[in-house]
Formats: structure tokens, sequence, C-alpha cells
């Protein structure tokens, strides 16, 4: 089975550069150019020393003692959450400033949801000194009100999104029209493996670092490279593009990625695409996407707004399709449950997104000497208000 | 089948008329669920020698503010394909002059395409314009049915546009082009910068197999008497959805808004 991108930028049924016209020269730009410039000696200097002196590169991988006890499995935890400004995403947004500042823009744009993106991009927005502008949906501005004010510390202007739910998907959409209002001197920084090609591919290849270290540090600490088990949980997708990546052709390792079922998969507020969706095209690819039968987008609903996505990434369609990645998925209860268990038994208080993959080791069965890996996508600071309002701790 | 044998109403415009055109957008289901063929009866009465309806969608990224609040209204009123396509056939039946339906890809996929285009034709529409299909896609997936059907896929243009690829889009078109005013989301504007003139006038010198049309940011007489001067004429939307969100009487605002942009070409 081929898992890779084609040079038509699709993975098998998925993908692909659904965009207007107005955009085309952006993407083409991109899409000309990302690989050569990623593959510059001196641009791979630059950021692996970011990575390394600035987001604190590489990430424990660490033995999750009591946890492993509990599930009778060998846990490690991959601590993304431990990265500079608390999630995984500041690889990614690392890496495009690097590729947008070689591409001469001047500014910055990018959407986001949980606001981690958005802190992710205003932070290194901050360290190029660079103009930058983030949509965020009014709903997640509430939800999420510390990442908003870190964003409007760092420089950043967040500018509400009001159409739809006031969630990630709007403000994406206001994030792309912003482009296409700004076509020259902008570039976009999107948070996740979506979009139109190549900015899935792009952002798993900065992401990728996180499995890269995975298998370093694996070896080093049970002398094999290969886990069992990878799980982590999907928003858009790109925390479990990264941990997935240097695996994917590896088919012994069971490749686990979690969705958000919100208040239950039936109960019409969830965001669990894979089992909700069907193919589409949103926001630039063809994907799998929560849609009703007349191709309106469906509102999807979950605690955690890193999650509260109709849609996922199309590599992630491609290997839920192929059957390489299996997909369960956790309520916002059993992933709050999971938060307050990750923080009690290991100290680490994770994101509710992370809570969600979390979730899952009590649907999953283990034989005693299984190796598996959370990949702890982000901290719970940003959360506390949610943890508080719900209360059973 | 007879509409294959019968010159496409596009053909046909382009044919009789090489200039002042215009070109009417308005979103099916708005500003409410049947007022569409109404809509369309109006703007053929009042002169316009083009109808583009919108099939409204969830996201749709490349318009601005008037345009997504009509989409956002017109799905909430219980717009969908199935039922604009019944609205076209009853246009059809007063109505002559071409018909083009312009949407986002996703929900003519969900209805299927090859069902789409061949109901579109048989409902009596005359071209697409789906903004988020990508040029390669058409040329390697949906021209050759579209061809057959004698069904008219609408390109856009933009500033940024590069000349390649408006040849290659000129060479591929039939029907005319659509030129974008400017890098924007659809969206009205008073008057045109000398950026904008620079480019009317670049396209109109390339002499292009295609004639071409002039949107977004027509708005009024001066920048529709514009538009005339270099392209063949130009499309009006998000003006037009203004004055039907703010209309008491539909048929006499249609009326006005058509005689007032008209009044400033010779
Ligand atoms: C901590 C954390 N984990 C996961 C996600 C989900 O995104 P993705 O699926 O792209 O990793 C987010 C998104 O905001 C996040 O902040």
């Amino acid at each position: 089975m081929i898992y890779t991108i084609d040079e038509r930028g699709y993975y098998g049924n998925f993908g692909g550069a659904y965009i207007p016209e107005m955009l085309y020269p952006n993407i083409e730009e991109l899409r000309s150019r990302y690989l050569d410039i990623m593959g510059e000696g001196d641009f791979q200097n630059q950021f692996n020393q970011l990575l390394r002196n600035y987001v604190g590169r590489p990430t424990p991988l660490f033995y999750a003692h009591r946890l492993s006890e509990r599930y009778q499995a060998k846990i490690y935890l991959k601590r993304e959450d431990l990265c500079h400004t608390g999630a995984h995403k500041i690889n990614n947004t690392i890496g495009q400033i690097l590729l947008a500042k070689r591409l001469g823009k001047q500014k910055i744009i990018a959407e986001t949801g949980a606001g981690q993106h958005g802190v992710a991009t205003a932070t290194v927005c901050a360290l190029m000194g660079m103009d930058c502008i983030v949509y965020m949906g009014q709903l997640d501005m509430e939800r999420q009100r510390p990442n908003v004010e870190r964003m409007r510390i760092l420089g950043t202007t967040v500018v509400p999104a009001t159409s739809g739910n006031m969630t990630l998907k709007d403000a994406t959409n206001e994030a792309m029209r912003h482009w296409i209002n700004n076509p020259t001197d902008t570039h976009y920084i999107i948070g996740s493996v979506v979009g139109p090609h190549p900015y899935p591919d792009m952002v798993a290849r900065f992401q990728s670092v996180i499995s890269e270290e995975i298998r370093n540090q694996l070896s080093e600490q049970e002398g094999n490279p290969y886990p069992d088990y990878v799980i982590a949980c999907v928003g858009g997708g790109s925390n479990a593009a990264g941990a997935f990546y240097h695996f994917v052709n590896d088919e012994h390792v069971q490749l686990i990625g979690v969705e958000a079922a919100g208040l239950g998969i039936d109960s019409g507020e969830s965001a669990a695409t894979t089992v909700l969706g069907k193919p589409g095209v949103l926001h630039g690819s063809k994907t799998l996407l929560m849609q009703t039968e007349d191709g309106q987008v469906v509102e999807p609903y979950s605690i955690s707004a890193g999650l509260d996505y109709p849609g996922i990434g199309p590599w992630h369609a491609h290997l839920f399709e192929t059957g390489r990645v299996k997909f369960l998925n956790a309520t916002d209860d059993e992933a709050m449950q999971a938060g307050i268990e990750l923080s009690r038994t290991e100290g680490i208080i994770p994101a509710i997104e992370t809570a969600h993959a979390v979730a899952v080791l009590k649907k999953m069965e283990f034989d005693p000497d299984d190796v598996v890996v959370i990949n702890v996508s982000g901290r719970g600071d940003k959360d506390l208000e949610t943890y508080i309002r719900w209360g059973k701790y | 089948m007879e509409t294959i044998n019968v010159m496409n109403r596009i053909d046909k415009l382009f044919q009789q008329k090489k200039e002042n055109i215009l070109s009417v957008f308005f979103t099916a289901g708005f500003p409410t669920l049947h007022d569409t063929v109404e809509i369309a009866k109006q703007l053929q009465s009042a002169g316009v020698d083009m109808i583009e309806i919108g099939i409204p969608f969830s996201d749709p990224i490349a318009d601005g503010p008037v345009i997504q609040q009509s989409s956002k209204q017109a799905i909430d009123n219980g717009m969908t394909v199935t039922l604009l396509l019944e609205q076209v056939k009853e246009i059809r039946k007063t109505v002559s002059v071409p018909i083009i339906l312009m949407g986002y890809l996703n929900p003519v996929m969900q209805y299927g395409m090859d069902r789409f285009f061949s109901d579109a034709v048989a409902a009596g529409v005359d071209g697409l314009i789906l903004p988020d299909m990508p040029f390669e896609e058409f040329e390697s997936h949906y021209k050759q049915e579209m061809d057959r059907l004698d069904l008219r896929n609408i390109f856009l243009i933009s500033p940024t546009t590069s000349d390649d690829r408006i040849e290659r889009i000129d060479q591929a078109s039939r029907g005319f082009i659509y030129a974008v005013s400017s890098s924007s989301t659809t969206g009205s504007k008073n008057e045109f910068d000398e950026n904008q003139i620079r480019y009317f006038k670049r396209l109109k010198d390339k002499q292009l197999k295609n004639p071409f049309l002039i949107g977004f940011g027509i708005s009024n007489k001066e920048t529709f008497s514009a538009a005339c001067q270099n392209g063949a004429g130009a499309i009006v939307g998000s003006a037009f959805i203004k004055v039907l969100s703010a209309s008491k009487s539909i048929p006499n605002d249609i009326l006005t808004f058509i005689k007032t942009l008209n009044s400033g070409i010779k």
C-alpha cells in the first residue's frame, strides 16, 4: 500500500487543491517551492536550531509507570506539551515562518481553534518581527480566553469570526478570505494538515520531528524503535500526522487516531468525522467531511475547541479508508475523566484535545509487554476554565 | 436530445452582442425560498442579458459578507440543489436569456457531478461557474461530459493570474471568461483604481479568443460603464443582493436598479 502523497497532491482519493483562481498564484508558488526550500541546508540548520534552542526539542519520551501499571502495558508519553507555548503546534509555525521569509512575505495570517496554533503563530511572528493577524471563532475566543490574551500580549491582532457556529471552521473561512484579499505580501500559516496541497504534506513534514524523536528515544529506552501502538488525537490531524509519520510504512506498528465524539456519536453534537463524514470538499481539499445530504457542512461540536472541526486532513482520510490507521473516539465526559486521570496518575494536566487520546486506553486491550506511545499534544493550562466548569475532580 | 442541437444561449448572446453585456447574479432561495423564479423573470423584463444564480453553500470562501449572508439565509430557508433545478425549469417557461449556475463544488459533488450536469441542461441551464473546481480537474474529469452536453464551464481569472495561465484558460474556455476585477472576495466598491483599469486594459490588449466579462465590485453606473469600456460587459452581484435585502417591492426595485446601471452607457 502507498501512503505517501502523489505528484498531483493526492493521497489516494483525497487531497488536491480546490481553491478559487484568486489563490492559485499563492498556492502554486508554495507548491513549486516548498520541497526545495525545506531541503536547503541553510533552512534545515535554522529550523533545527530553533527547534532545539527555542522550542526545547527533543521533547522527552516519558515512561508512565503508574498508568502502565493500571493498563498493564508499557505506556510512554511523548511530551509535546513541554514545547514552548504548550503544544506541538509550534513545530509547524517555526517551519512555515522560515518558509514565508524565504518567499519574501512580510505579513502572516492564521486561523485558530483552541488558540494554541494562534499563540504558536503569534510567537514566531514576534520572534521574526512580522505582522500577524489571527482569526478565531467568537465562541472559541470565549472558551479559550487566556490564549486570546497571550496572542495580544505577543502583539498579534485577534479578529473574531462571527459566521456559522463561530468556531474553527469559520475562522478558517475568514483567514482564506483575508488571503484572497491580500495575496502578494501575506503568507497564510495553516495550523493543521488540512487545506489545499501542499499544506497537508508541508505541515506533516514539519510535525514529523515527533515520530523521528520517538523512534530514537524508543531505540534508546526499549532497544527497539518500533512501538506496538501510537495513539494521538485528531482535530485536523497535525499532531497525529507527526506522531505517525515515520511509522506509517511499518505495518506492525498500530496507529490509532482519536476523534471527539462530543456528547455522543448519535447525539447530533459530535466531531467524529470518520464515523459521521462522507467525501467532500472544504477549505481546499477533498477529504472526509461532516455534511448534510445537500452538501452543506455540518457544524461540529466538541468540548475541545481544537477538535471542533467538521473534517480531517486528506492524509488521515486516506489512512482511514485504507485501514492503516484505526480511528476511535471519546466523548466530552470520557475525555474530561481521562484528563483528570492523567493529572492524578502522572502529574501531567493535559490539554482537553490530548485527553481524548488518553481516554481510549480504557477501550483497548493490551499485552503486558506492548509498547504504547501516547502523543501528549498539549498541556492543560489553556483549559483550566473548562476543567473548573466541568468540576468533577 | 433536442437541447444538443440548439445553439447554447451563452454562445448566441456573445455572437449577437459584443458590448455592454449586463449579467446579474443573485442567490437562489433569497430573500425567501420561492423568490428565485420571480427575480429571474423580473431581471429579463428589466433587460439584463444573462442571469447567474448562486447555489448557496455553508462555507463560501470566495464571497464577501453580502453574499455570505444571503447564502446563509437561503440555506436556512431550505434551499437545495434539487429545488433550484426545479425552479430553473419554472424560470425557463418564460425566460430565454442564458442562465448560469454558480456554486461551490461540494453541494454539486453530493448531488453527483454527471447527474448534475445532465439535470442542469435538462432544466435549461447553459453554463456553470464552480470557483473552487481546479482547472486541471475540469480538464481531466469533466470537460468531455460538459462538452457533450453543450454545457459551458466558465473560468475565473484575477489580477494575479499569470499571462501563461490566462492563455491556457482562454484556450480551454468556451463562452466567456469571468475576469475578477481585483484581488478580493465578492463585494461592491464604488470605483476602480488605476491598477484595476491597467489590468482591464492588459486583458483587452491580449485579444483573447473569448470575450470577457468583469465581475466583483461592480455596483453602480460608473463601475458598470468603466467595465464596459474594457470588457464585453460586466457581472453585478453583491450590489444587487443588497437591493433585494432592502426591497419592499422587488419588481420595482429591480427595474430601477437595472435602469440606473444602464444609464451610464451610451
Ligand atoms: C493541544 C492540541 N492538541 C491537538 C489539537 C488538534 O489539532 P491537530 O489534530 O492538528 O493536532 C490542538 C488544536 O488546537 C491542540 O491545541
